[in-house]
């Protein structure tokens, strides 16, 4: 055998290397899946490791009890009962939960409302309007911007702005608009939302916009050439084709604001609660399984909402 | 097509090199770095885990002249310190922290206890720790987690305190100060003399406290207690009905729209008060220092009904011995013997040994920061900065006024956990 293979080779190079191009063809046949594998493996082990198994740990530490130093890995339901407390005695009076999530809701709900209209009509102008691919790529790392300073350097910002003897109220004043400056610019929930907005809108825009730039021309050419009026064509050819961006865009945002407590700290005072205030102040007191069955509770909450939303729009097909 | 996809694979190939690269640089130059720790006695260098208090760039560069230790130092806020304590007892050498967060630390075994006949400088620490009187006789209060509570262990390596000396030192003190209101006389244009100021209804939306609850909770007590309300048994440790009582009343204040922000950190609380958000609320001295430098007026206002006091040193994490330990030491005793005392004191806070610190100051300055006299010459902080014009005199007088108008000390409660939730609950009211 080796010896008819050698005088093969001898007499046609050509033609082993075109057995061996088969015996490869026949690996690559055999393992499309595990090819897929190799190629999704990197991330699954990044997110098996750092998210799944600490996930996984922090609901098994929710469910430990504590002293003041130390976890004692013994089941109770101390962190849950603890942060339910008076849920029904005090009714009709709501319970610390209750309002605190209340609370976030509400926030979240204002944010998003504000940065989808934003960040709709953000990614409509970038998609439709601005033709060339350079002022598109430019104009959206605009939208960057409030990424470049940190939260201290914010709130020492905003003060100048919003606060009292700010720019905002000496100029009302000035104007004769007001007599007295206005306090609910800062330390209030409007400065909360505010400063959301101002974050989280970028998350709101590329996505939107990137759903936007698909679309095909020549369906908005059609709907024109069928009669649809502007307003026709946004509401039944751009708004269900953008549908993928603004979902994707609104899990951003609300995963974020909900979970959010330094922006909501900074901006609120420290005075407005938040979901993840309280995890803070049991993590800063030590109480490690509260703080874990708060972010449990959180993270049910969060992943309800998500599930709501991609009921509406199926992520996947529409991908 | 098919030249660009050529072109983007290539680039992110070369990516992940770099990447990989730069992550091995970063293992390669820790594990270097944790190397001579191990292997040889060359080079002194002590991990220093505390709150920017004591981390004066001066003092580690003054320590390493003088002794040849190099301090590393790891900076953290109060909680962060005690968490790091609690969970990572190997990433430190030394510990600065406070003497409230020892009911928690001391329980864990985390640290160790410093042999008090090591300490050259022991005998002469302030009276202040070691019997809770000031150096001129007068007795301070001892409301709260009060130093001279805690500063011994039973043992070695005992979790219980002592109620007599012991050689087994919790902390070996070093800094402490008297923390009060600071006002904007200029804005108030009256005089202040009562905790229960902070919650007049005349300054309704530029009040501020802090929003560290355990903290924050004993501002609140001083002022309950100043309005007549409640008389505490011991501030510092409330029953839940206490507890209770306390956060109605700031509850109130709050729904009231009373406080303007809390603060958390020393910034926020100088850029409230610079900027007018806030005319009166809790303080540290140097934030009311830095206000003052910025050209606007600022008091740290003493008060009637006396002071909330707070004070630090330090011990060393459980995994430090031999050669390391005695570094530990050598640098613990240069910190004691006047140059980092003296720096302290001309912050505004107080060092632990008074005789050395004074040893190391000019006469003007010592009648300045600790006798209560009117400034014979400018005043400037360590860093060469003018601080106070000739004549001008310390809010609150001599460190025998300040300290022996203590109050209660900064604590943890035994009921601490409905404390925090009772927090929460005022948060979201």
């Amino acid at each position: 055998m080796d010896t008819s293979e050698d005088i093969l080779q001898q007499a046609s190079p050509d033609l082993v290397r075109g057995s061996e191009t088969a015996r490869r063809s026949k690996a690559a046949r055999l393992s499309p899946s595990f090819i897929s594998w190799l190629q999704a493996g990197p991330m699954m082990l990044v997110f098996l490791a750092f998210f799944l198994i600490p996930l996984v740990f922090v609901v098994i530490v929710s469910f430990w009890d504590y002293n003041e130093y130390q976890l004692l890995p013994a089941f109770s339901g101390r962190g849950y009962t603890d942060t339910f407390e008076g849920c029904i005695a005090q009714l009709p009076d709501l319970c610390t939960i209750a309002k605190t999530y209340l609370k976030t809701l509400k926030l979240c709900f204002l944010v998003w409302v504000i940065t989808l209209f934003i960040g709709f009509w953000v990614a409509y102008f970038l998609a439709f309007h601005v033709k060339s691919k350079t002022w598109q790529m430019g104009l959206s790392l605009l939208c960057t911007i409030p990424f470049w300073t940190s939260n201290v350097i914010r709130m020492i910002a905003w003060i100048p702005l919003l606060g009292r003897n700010g720019l905002v109220n000496s100029g009302l004043v000035k104007t004769g608009l007001i007599n007295h400056p206005v306090e609910w610019l800062l330390f209030s929930e409007f400065s909360v939302v505010l400063a959301l907005v101002h974050l989280f809108t970028f998350f709101m825009v590329v996505p939107i916009f990137n759903s936007m730039v698909r679309i095909d021309k020549s369906l908005i050419e059609a709907a024109y050439d069928a009669g649809a009026t502007g307003f026709q064509t946004l509401v039944n050819v751009i708004i269900p084709l953008a549908k993928p961006g603004i979902v994707i865009g609104s899990i951003f945002v609300i995963t974020i604001v909900m979970g959010d407590f330094i922006t909501i700290g900074v901006m609120g005072g420290q005075q407005i609660a938040a979901a993840g205030k309280i995890i803070e102040t049991r993590v800063n007191a030590l109480q490690f399984p509260a703080a874990a069955a708060n972010a449990v509770i959180l993270l049910v909450i969060t992943f309800l909402i998500i599930t709501m939303m991609s009921r509406i729009v199926d992520i996947k097909k529409e991908l | 097509m098919t030249e660009t996809t050529r072109k983007k694979g290539l680039s992110r190939r070369t990516l992940l090199k770099s990447t990989a690269g730069l992550a091995g640089l970063a293992a390669g130059s820790g594990a270097i770095t944790g190397f001579p720790y191990v292997m040889s006695a060359e080079p002194k260098v002590l991990r220093y885990l505390g709150t920017a208090v004591n981390e004066g760039d001066e003092i580690s560069k003054q320590c390493l002249k003088d002794t040849g230790i190099k301090i590393e130092y790891i900076t953290a806020t109060t909680d962060d310190v005690t968490k790091r304590v609690m969970t990572q007892p190997n990433s430190f050498d030394v510990l600065d922290t406070e003497y409230f967060a020892l009911k928690k630390i001391v329980p864990s075994g985390n640290i160790l206890a410093l042999d008090a006949r090591k300490i050259k400088e022991f005998d002469n620490i302030t009276p202040v720790f070691t019997k809770g009187v000031t150096p001129g006789g007068k007795k301070i209060g001892g409301q709260g987690t009060a130093p001279w509570k805690v500063l011994y262990l039973e043992g070695k390596d005992s979790k219980k305190f002592a109620t007599s000396a012991t050689e087994f030192v919790t902390l070996i003190p070093t800094v402490y100060n008297a923390d009060t209101l600071g006002i904007r006389p200029d804005i108030i244009k009256r005089p202040i003399s009562s905790w229960a100021e902070l919650l007049n209804p005349e300054f309704k939306g530029k009040a501020s406290i802090l929003n560290i609850p355990s903290i924050g909770i004993m501002d609140a007590a001083m002022v309950v207690e100043a309005t007549g309300k409640y008389k505490y048994a011991d501030k510092g440790n409330m029953t839940k009905e206490e507890i209770d009582l306390t956060m109605k009343v700031m509850t109130e204040a709050k729904k009231a729209g009373q406080f303007r922000a809390f603060w958390k950190d020393f910034n926020e609380s100088v850029n409230l008060m610079a900027s007018g958000e806030t005319v009166i609320q809790s303080m540290w001295s140097p934030a009311v220092t830095k206000v003052r430098s910025m050209g606007i007026a600022c008091t740290f206002q003493p008060l009637k009904e006396g002071y909330r006091s707070w004070a630090s040193g330090f011990c060393v994490s459980k995994g430090v011995s031999g050669a390391k330990l005695e570094w530990a030491y050598e640098f613990v005793n240069w910190f004691l013997s006047g140059y980092a005392g003296a720096y302290l004191n001309r912050q505004g806070y107080y060092s632990a040994v008074l005789s050395t610190a004074k040893a190391h100051m000019e006469p003007y300055e010592w009648a300045y920061w600790m006798e209560g006299k009117a400034a014979e010459k400018d005043i400037k902080a360590p860093d060469g900065s003018l601080l106070e014009k000739a004549g001008a005199v310390r809010d609150g007088g001599s460190y025998e006024d300040r300290m022996g108008g203590v109050a209660c000390w900064n604590a943890v409660m035994d009921e601490n956990d409905y404390m925090v939730r009772k927090w929460n609950e005022f948060i979201a009211a």
